[in-house]
């Protein structure tokens, strides 16, 4: 690892000088996991780290009427243990529980899984599936995209120079909502995911038929994938293993990805079905109230 | 009759049994508190005034020759001190020593250290800098340019084995059973075992089964990764701390390779993270030497990182086989048929001698035929992997014996036991057998609760599979010292990795009766005692502890004379029990004794002992598995060994080995490979995308020592650390098949391989029952 200056601001004024002075040399670091081992493996060279944590607006939690304002740098262990956020949106906590043990978790942030941009990214069929809104900041002023807009290629995003993410909104869940997160890896632990799937739900009031459904897969495609035609094909179904059997298959063939070490193609758009009906399945599950955190963890490793 | 024990795990016994005080128990072992407590010193944390970081740069390609190295530019940047190539190499002689871990071309031995001419594989040693931070080396390594031109790559079996594959070795010749080829080529040796009248044999068979299999390329995965320190003395002494399994080796391969006397070396080795045969050949030992020689002498420490680890050091052979068996219509099997074609890496030495004497091991044979081949491809040279060779071979053995006795209707079990060698049986080279505990460990498992037990739900299947291990003896030596108070100092020279320490001490208190807290045993550095074999072959519990017994039984005798001196009396009538010497009327503690007998003369003992009836050790092991269908996933619900142990000596440990091979041994069955691109480049050298089982991925393991002393060790001992690892993936593919109705001909049995064997199945059997309803 060769030799780079390091930043600590206060503010996000402070910090967009800073990453603006870099030029493509200058990268903002939350809690490293992906950036310091890429420094350390000589995948990324850079003049100037920018130390994001100092500044308060990244580090808030705000949970309200409103929903949840997620400051970017956030570590994952802190929303963990945020008992507003379990409750609120269980099925975040799925994918804060996969990324990394208990001292990654630590670290990494859910903003920096984002702005890692990976297609293998735990976190970020999630936020597509929660409706999030991911807010910037930047030299020309602030600006907000969606979640599924955020990502442009593997390890590519929307950021220009000098801008950054300063946080992630939820919206409140309507009532009835449920969602969930799932990946598909060869061990119980330490891997990345070969799929991974997130989905969404809001049920009628009776439970029994879905209002409307979010569903995107990640590993399928150069950035993760917001399944939209998944999603409107269950609005107005009813509860039924076929409703989830035609969004599974909208998932698979909305997936067009690679082999590589880690999948192969018909691997990958099977499990994009598999995966995409057993998240359906949980967020029903959880939209109704009921208890399958038993399941859940087996399926994520966490039994 | 064999002794059983089920399941002694965590259970502390006070005693012994068997008449024994000390083996059999289970005390702490001496490194325990240090390394609990972090204080343990490992390779990676020698550290001392002056020390220089050693970088070692690598090939990016699988296959080139090396047209030029420039290293101006490196030798340029602030804090480099010194940078060496193969040119910095004395050069190697082309002739074959036996150097500690098998016979090796020295030339080899040389290229494989730094490339001389060619890399021959992704991560080949090209180059190395030292510089006063690591940093620092790092870069300066960047900075050095090397032309090369790129050639092909040959990456498998049959890439090396084709009309017109490229060359790796310009100088290779086939070694047929000592008739050496006249032709270049990639296959370094064949050779044949044959018994029998094999045709008549398949010719009177009711059935036969022949399949082919496929075994991927494998790494050893210990945590620890290599690192050594090299210093000079200001009268040219030179020492190298670092992390192996055999001091010895290291210092033989290091004092060849750099072409100096032994007596300048000293090797001092330091705690150990692991090896499993992948710590015997040395990597950057002579890097760390030759730069620190050209950085004025200054101490180098050279510490690997894990992707030079997995791209560089250690892996054992992927492989084709083919075996073909055939048996009477009572079971008995009347001939077999193995063919094992192993890729060496590249350079020749695959582990494909070993792995045609585990083939049919566990069955008596009359007529058979075992071919093996011996072959190099442009990746890493191939080192030991616990019981070397094995696992591939009785992965293919195992599927194809589950596959008989099924096609027979006669338990898998029963199978084994109507074929299993016994006494005076012969291995595949001739070998006969002493007493063994093959079809013992088979009734283990039959009886067992486990196997009795029912096993129910869809996907979910059982397995088992025998596995062999030929174990070894060496050369061992060691010496004790009684000091006045009672206690010995117990100085031998082998790593210890396993718990050696307190297996080897444990005999020697055993042999003395005295407690094993009285015996303090330590691992020495190769100017303290005599040459001593690697920690290897599974002997070191069996060797260096037939050592200590000597030591122990001669310390005796002389404390007996030293005390019949000082009573007048004969020698013969001194005796020793409970701890006390005795003649007539005169009686002294075991303690009193001890200064006592050296109040005009200091009392030591060395031996040194090379024995060559070693006992092999067999296993039997038994898997249930789930498999779920839609992704291809196994999950391990339950594993159980039954190991011929001999004696075990030290009861917890033995089951760690049992524990730690069959965790070693389903990694390889359901995940480990390395992943290769077409132009040869290793693409997953990293603890993440090359995955070995987590704690979460396996049960608890349950064991069943099953005890049949070897007769030519005073306590029966037979090496037990590399037998365990042979079985898992054959009972691993046969649980598969009782849980899917797949029979698996290739590792790992990843989800990805599983899935679409299943698939293949159900295409298959739709094809074959159209119109059925």
């Amino acid at each position: 690892m060769q030799a780079f200056d390091f930043v600590a601001p206060t503010s996000v004024d402070e910090a967009i000088s800073a990453l603006a002075a870099g030029g493509g040399r200058a990268r903002p670091l939350s809690g490293g996991t992906d950036l310091i081992a890429q420094l350390q493996e000589g995948r990324l060279a850079l003049d100037t780290v920018v130390d994001l944590k100092r500044i308060p607006e990244l580090m808030a939690i705000s949970i309200s009427g409103d929903g949840l304002t997620l400051g970017a740098s956030v570590a994952c262990h802190s929303i963990n243990a945020n008992q507003a956020i379990r409750d609120a949106y269980p099925a975040l906590i799925d994918s804060t529980h996969l990324i990394g043990g208990t001292q990654i978790q630590g670290r990494a942030s859910i903003g920096g899984n984002l702005c890692n941009s990976s297609p293998a990214a735990d976190s970020i069929p999630n936020l597509i599936a929660h409706s999030v809104t991911c807010h910037i900041a930047g030299p020309n002023g602030r600006r907000s995209v969606a979640a599924e807009d955020f990502c442009t290629g593997p390890g590519r995003n929307v950021l220009g120079t000098g801008e950054f993410l300063v946080a992630l909104e939820f919206p409140t869940p309507p009532a009835n909502f449920g969602a969930a997160y799932l990946r598909f890896i060869p061990r119980n632990e330490m891997d990345i995911a070969v799929v991974g799937a997130g989905s969404s739900v809001v049920l009628s009031d009776d439970k029994s038929t879905i209002q409307s459904a979010r569903v995107s897969l990640g590993a399928v495609a150069p950035t993760p994938l917001f399944v939209e035609e998944a999603g409107d094909a269950l609005a107005g179904q009813p509860v039924s293993e076929e409703s989830l059997a035609k969004a599974a298959d909208l998932a698979k063939a909305a997936a067009r990805p690679i082999s590589d070490m880690r999948g192969t193609i018909p691997q990958r758009k099977h499990l994009s079905a598999v995966l995409t009906q057993r998240t359906l399945r949980i967020a029903i599950d959880r939209a109704r109230g009921t208890n399958t955190v038993d399941e859940l963890g087996r399926l994520n490793g966490h039994g | 009759m064999a002794a059983t024990k089920q399941n002694g795990t965590g259970k502390l016994s006070a005693n012994g049994q068997n008449g024994y005080k000390v083996i059999g128990t289970r005390p702490v072992r001496p490194d325990g508190v240090d390394k609990v407590t972090g204080r343990a010193i490992y390779a990676a944390d020698v550290q001392m005034t002056g020390l220089l970081h050693g970088f070692v740069l690598r090939s990016p390609h699988a296959h080139a020759h090396i047209r030029s190295i420039d290293t101006s530019k490196a030798e340029a940047l602030p804090g480099v001190r010194a940078v060496v190539t193969a040119a910095d190499l004395p050069e190697a002689e082309d002739k074959v020593e036996d150097l500690g871990e098998g016979a090796i071309n020295l030339k080899y031995l040389s290229d494989n250290v730094l490339a001389n001419e060619k890399v021959l594989y992704h991560g080949h040693a090209v180059a190395a800098v030292a510089a006063t931070t690591p940093h620092i080396a790092e870069e300066a390594a960047g900075l050095i340019e090397v032309d090369y031109e790129l050639l092909p790559p040959v990456m498998t079996v049959d890439d090396a084995l084709a009309d017109d594959a490229p060359i790796l070795l310009e100088t290779l010749r086939t070694d047929s059973m000592g008739e050496i080829g006249a032709e270049q080529t990639n296959l370094a040796s064949f050779f044949r075992h044959q018994r029998g009248d094999l045709d008549a044999g398949f010719d009177s068979a009711h059935l036969v089964v022949d399949r082919t299999y496929r075994t991927e390329t494998v790494h050893q995965g210990y945590i620890e990764p290599h690192a050594a320190t090299a210093s000079y003395s200001a009268d040219g002494q030179i020492i190298i701390w670092t992390s192996t399994q055999g001091s010895f080796a290291v210092r033989g391969q290091v004092c060849e390779i750099l072409k100096i006397p032994v007596s300048r070396l000293k090797v001092v080795p330091t705690e150990i993270g692991g090896g499993f045969g992948g710590k015997i050949n040395v990597y950057v030992e002579p890097v760390a030497v030759i730069l620190s020689q050209k950085a004025g002498y200054e101490p180098v420490k050279i510490v690997m990182s894990r992707a030079d680890v997995l791209a560089a050091t250690g892996p054992t052979s992927g492989s084709n086989i083919r075996v073909k068996i055939g048996v009477d219509a009572d079971g008995k099997i009347s001939a077999a048929l193995a063919e094992l074609y192993y890729e060496a890496g590249a350079y020749p030495g695959s582990p494909v001698g070993a792995a045609a004497n585990v083939s049919l091991a566990p069955y008596a044979i009359d007529n058979l035929q075992v071919d093996g081949y011996d072959i190099i491809v442009n990746r890493p040279r191939s080192a030991a992997y616990r019981a070397p060779g094995g696992t591939n071979v009785a992965f293919a053995v195992e599927s194809v014996v589950d596959e008989l006795a099924e096609k027979l209707g006669i338990d898998p079990a029963q199978f084994r036991i109507l074929n299993g060698a016994k006494e005076n049986d012969r291995r595949p080279d001739g070998l006969q057998y002493a007493r063994i505990g093959q079809i013992e460990t088979v009734e283990a498992i039959r009886d067992s609760e486990h196997y009795q037990s029912p096993l129910e739900g869809n996907y979910r299947g059982r397995g088992i599979a025998s596995g062999y291990w030929n174990n070894w003896g060496g050369q061992s030596s060691a010496t004790a010292v009684l000091n006045p108070d009672g206690t010995v100092n117990l100085n031998e020279a082998s790593t210890d990795i396993g718990g050696t320490r307190a297996s080897i001490a444990m005999q020697l208190a055993e042999a003395m009766d005295i407690e094993y807290e009285q015996v303090k045993a330590r691992v020495v550095d190769t100017d303290t005692v005599s040459y001593n074999d690697v920690t290897g072959g599974s002997r070191t519990t069996f060797a260096p502890g037939l050592a200590a017994y000597n030591l122990g039984r001669q310390l005796l005798e002389e404390m007996k004379s030293r005390l019949a001196d000082q009573w007048d009396v004969a020698a013969a009538d001194v005796t020793y029990e409970d701890g006390t010497f005795s003649a007539g009327s005169e009686s002294v503690p075991f303690v009193e004794a001890a200064g006592l007998v050296q109040r005009e003369e200091p009392l030591m003992a060395s031996s040194t002992v090379h024995p060559q009836d070693f006992g092999p050790g067999f296993s039997t092991q038994c898997v249930d598995i789930e498999v779920d269908p839609d992704t291809g996933k196994i999950t391990i619900l339950r594993y159980t060994i039954a190991q011929d142990v001999g004696k075990a000596i030290h009861p917890s440990y033995v089951e760690g080995q049992m524990q730690g091979g069959v965790a070693q041994g389903i990694g390889w069955a359901i995940n480990e490979e390395y992943i290769y691109d077409d132009e040869g480049h290793l693409l997953n050298a990293s603890l993440l995308d090359y995955r070995m089982p987590t704690s979460l991925d396996l049960p608890m393991i349950e064991t069943i020592l099953v005890e049949v002393p070897h007769p030519a060790h005073p306590y029966g001992v037979r090496g037990v650390g590399e037998v365990n690892i042979v079985p898992p993936a054959g009972a691993v593919a046969n649980a598969v098949y009782q849980a899917t109705g797949v029979r698996m001909d290739k590792l790992p049995i990843s989800p990805a391989n599983l899935l679409e064997a299943m698939w293949a199945k159900e295409a298959e059997e739709a094809e074959l029952v159209p119109g059925d309803d």
